[in-house]
């Protein structure tokens, strides 16, 4: 029964890739490139006395805060009374190999649209998630620390806290927002874009020569 | 009431409950939604004044007022309808306010002069419409003219005291593209500044002056282009011409008696006073021409020896007001001692002087014949003044003496009308009291807004609770949209308004921030760690930083008897986040808005130990924001 199950695992990962599964794997990899440009996530904060919000726009190689840049300034300004190390792109070393990774990804995409084979897509889709669970747990753990490494000498003492990530929530006098964005979007495409190409191909065999 | 009411009817007979909810229902009809009671519905009805001048917290004001502020030497900006009382713009004066005339930069732009008297404030135009890039205004005192930038509401240039020209009532009059601020005097003086002369020779000795000054139409610097000497009349008021008048001028005089005493009975003698008619495209000409001669490194026209650049037309009967209207033809002109306006049609002035219809001439400058140009004499009321315009055929002149608004009607005028111009006033409304200047959105250029006048009164006393001897000047806001004229509003400002300028909000979107991007000032730093404090002889200069909640350096060190001088930069960039820099007992106080830089310099008083503070609350940590000059001894 094993050696069955081998089988038609060996057989499914030898499955070639029909032109529309080709075409899928060509909008994966497009969305990968998109996600270079566009931006990830937005962490937005709103105060009585900022009405119009403080921005701050993550993008795969840049840090930029809302209003021209301002904004970014603004909230270290603010930080600095709860003794937040001020945010700075330097700060992010992924941000300088980030948009290589996802490049690579997009290679890959377009490796397996040319030998168009199943076992291509398994590992794309394997490393693809693995990837960006990293991404993510990297993210939750920068912003923990943002939240937590805070100056005991800071003109406010708050106690630590852990900024969203996904939602909003109240932090003293702001309402702090934190969502993805298109960018993130179009990464959360991929792997579904590569599942389906994979689902469009379940049953598909060479031709007879 | 809605819920108690079908109670009642439920107990009394439940039969009636049908009819109960019905009568609810019809109740709730007649309030609109949101309002809780119909007390409150009719105060707030759509069309009441209280609703139409209501603007509720958090909303903006639909247009710009600006307030000349008279002897305060300030501009006073309000919003429209609301009237409310916004900011004020220093111009000649200092205002600790906003630390102006305690900086280097406004002191240098002040000179020795401590205050100014604003009389008329002009916006720029292009092509005969407000162009929202810069408002000038006038000093009748020291004979300056400012020009306030609207980009950061901020005075950028006073020029002056002007050569030649002492007494600088008639302006800010502005040229259709800015080409020019018209000015012209009101007292005579012997010329050039600074000679004596006896006033018992007044005549021979004293001499009035127009002058143009030139707008740089890029920056908008001012320099003076040309004067016209005149006679020792006093130069009144004036205004520039558009449409058929483009490129001409008018202004009104008193006193062509030439009296030098006791004005108020010598120079009221004559039944007509002469308006001066101004060419200022051929003064502008004579002088590229060459056909002026220095006094006091200021080209002057003598008109005896250029004709065609200066025409007197005699008006009835100390004439104040000169208006033109939106078309450019129609000038009214208001004698204050006769209760007519002048409406004079400027074709017929072309033609009077291409046929030379003068009733002879004075010292070289014809005279227009008064009947070969005037339209007609408008009844308009006691003490006329002032006249604006609306854009839809109509005009409104202030009267002094009756306290009153009166709505007119513009040439062309039918034979019945002509017959009894009576005919042509339409309505009058009272305000209170003593009106002098009144004012309609771009009256002075070719699309007025024609919705709101602000009258601008003289006497407030009984108007508002009591603060004293020292009254408020008032202002009362008319709603001019409908046939009848409409008291809407009143609001009381600081001495004194004379003339005002609306500007619709949206016409311009002023800076709230100086952009980082935009600095050039030599002596600014962004970074904390370029802050320095470096001595050279006996001068301390300082390069500082202004931020929430600090300044960076937080201690100077200084010698007593040594120079200090602070350059502070507020880094910045978030609207209202303005820092102020105050040493106490050292009597300065500079504020410094977001991106601004702005340099302190002081002799230190000492010795001791000064602290220094921000003055304008910045922060929940604006009180910690200080630090302390130490002033050591001389040994």
């Amino acid at each position: 029964m094993i050696k069955n199950l081998l089988v038609r695992e060996h057989r499914f990962l030898h499955r070639p890739l029909s032109l529309a599964s080709r075409l899928i794997l060509l909008a994966a990899a497009a969305a990968l490139v998109a996600a270079v440009f566009l931006p990830l996530w937005k962490i937005h904060l709103v105060a009585p006395q900022y009405r119009e919000g403080l921005a701050l726009n993550i993008y795969a190689h840049k840090l930029v805060g809302g209003n021209g840049g301002q904004d970014l300034h603004e909230i270290n300004t603010l930080n600095h009374y709860i003794g937040m190390k001020p945010i700075a792109q330097a700060d992010f070393v992924e941000m300088t190999w980030l948009p290589f990774a996802l490049g690579a990804f997009a290679l890959l995409a377009l490796r397996a649209v040319f030998i168009g084979r199943m076992q291509s897509l398994v590992d794309l889709v394997v490393l693809f998630v693995y990837f960006t669970t990293f991404s993510l747990i990297n993210f939750y753990v920068r912003l923990y620390n943002y939240g937590h490494e805070l100056d005991p000498r800071a003109p406010m003492t708050i106690e630590p806290f852990m900024p969203v990530m996904f939602g909003s929530q109240k932090i003293a006098n702001f309402i702090q927002t934190s969502l993805p964005q298109s960018g993130a979007l179009c990464l959360g495409l991929v792997p579904l874009l590569i599942v389906f190409a994979m689902w469009c191909s379940r049953h598909e065999t060479l031709p007879e020569q | 009431m809605k819920t108690s009411l079908p109670r009642l009817m439920l107990q009394s007979a439940p039969a009636a409950l049908a009819t109960a909810l019905a009568a609810v229902f019809l109740l709730a009809g007649c309030n609109p939604p949101g309002s809780t009671s119909t007390g409150a519905a009719k105060a707030g009805s759509a069309s009441s004044p209280a609703a139409r001048t209501w603007v509720a917290p958090g909303e903006m004001d639909e247009y710009y007022l600006f307030y000349s502020g008279g002897h305060s030497g300030q501009v006073f900006v309000a919003g429209l309808p609301s009237m409310r009382h916004i900011s004020t713009i220093p111009v000649f004066a200092p205002y600790p306010g906003t630390g102006y005339g305690f900086d280097e930069e406004t002191k240098q732009m002040l000179g020795d002069f401590t205050w100014g008297d604003v009389h008329h404030p002009g916006l720029s135009q292009s092509n005969g419409l407000y162009d929202g890039r810069w408002l000038f205004v006038n000093d009748n005192a020291n004979n300056r003219v400012a020009r306030i930038n609207l980009r950061d509401f901020k005075t950028h240039q006073i020029l002056g005291p002007i050569p030649n020209s002492s007494g600088n009532h008639g302006s800010s009059f502005v040229t259709e593209n800015t080409e020019y601020v018209l000015v012209a005097t009101r007292f005579s003086v012997p010329l050039p500044k600074g000679r004596y002369a006896d006033p018992t020779s007044y005549e021979k000795e004293f001499n009035g002056m127009v002058s143009g000054i030139k707008v740089d139409p890029k920056d908008g610097k001012m320099s003076v282009g040309w004067q016209i000497l005149t006679p020792p009349f006093n130069w009144d008021l004036g205004s520039t011409g558009k449409g058929p008048s483009s490129g001409w001028a008018f202004w009104t005089s008193y006193n062509t008696e030439m009296a030098y005493e006791t004005l108020e009975a010598t120079s009221t003698q004559r039944d007509r006073d002469y308006a001066a008619i101004v060419n200022w495209r051929a003064a502008e000409a004579a002088v590229r021409e060459g056909r002026a001669s220095l006094l006091s490194g200021v080209p002057v026209i003598d008109p005896a020896k250029v004709p065609g650049v200066l025409y007197f037309l005699p008006v009835p009967k100390s004439p104040h007001g000169i208006d033109t209207d939106p078309s450019g033809r129609w000038i009214a002109a208001s004698g204050k001692l006769q209760p007519v306006t002048s409406v004079f049609d400027f074709e017929k002035i072309q033609a009077a002087i291409a046929k030379k219809e003068f009733d002879g001439e004075f010292r070289g400058v014809p005279v227009i014949r008064y009947e070969s140009v005037l339209e007609g004499e408008v009844p308009v009321g006691l003490g006329p003044l002032h006249t604006q315009y609306d854009g839809k055929g109509n005009a409104y002149t202030s009267l002094y003496v009756e306290s009153a608004v009166a709505k007119w009607k513009l040439p062309p005028w039918s034979d019945a009308e002509r017959a009894d111009l009576n005919r042509v006033v339409l309505d009058k409304i009272d305000v209170h009291y003593n009106i002098g200047h009144l004012v309609i959105g771009a009256s002075d250029t070719r699309e007025p807004y024609g919705k709101y006048l602000v009258a601008m009164n003289k006497l407030s006393k009984g108007r508002h609770i009591s603060v004293g001897p020292s009254q408020p000047e008032s202002s009362q806001l008319i709603d001019i949209s409908g046939k009848k004229m409409e008291m809407l509003y009143e609001a009381f400002t600081e001495p004194e308004p004379h003339f005002a300028q609306i500007l619709k909000a949206d016409a311009i979107k002023p800076i709230e921030v100086y952009p980082k991007a935009e600095s050039t000032h030599p002596h600014a730093i962004w970074e904390a760690k370029d802050a320095s404090i470096n001595r050279s002889g006996n001068t301390v200069e300082v390069k500082m930083v202004a931020i929430r909640s600090r300044f960076i350096p937080d201690r100077i060190d200084v010698n007593e008897g040594d120079e200090l001088i602070i350059h502070v930069t507020n880094i910045e960039q978030t609207t209202d986040m303005i820092h102020g820099l105050a040493i106490v007992e050292q009597n300065t106080n500079i504020i410094i808005d977001p991106g601004e830089t702005k340099t302190l310099r002081l002799k230190v008083k000492g010795p001791g130990v000064f602290p220094f503070y921000c003055t304008n609350f910045c922060s929940a940590l604006h009180q910690e924001m200080q630090g302390y000059l130490t002033v050591k001894p001389k040994s």
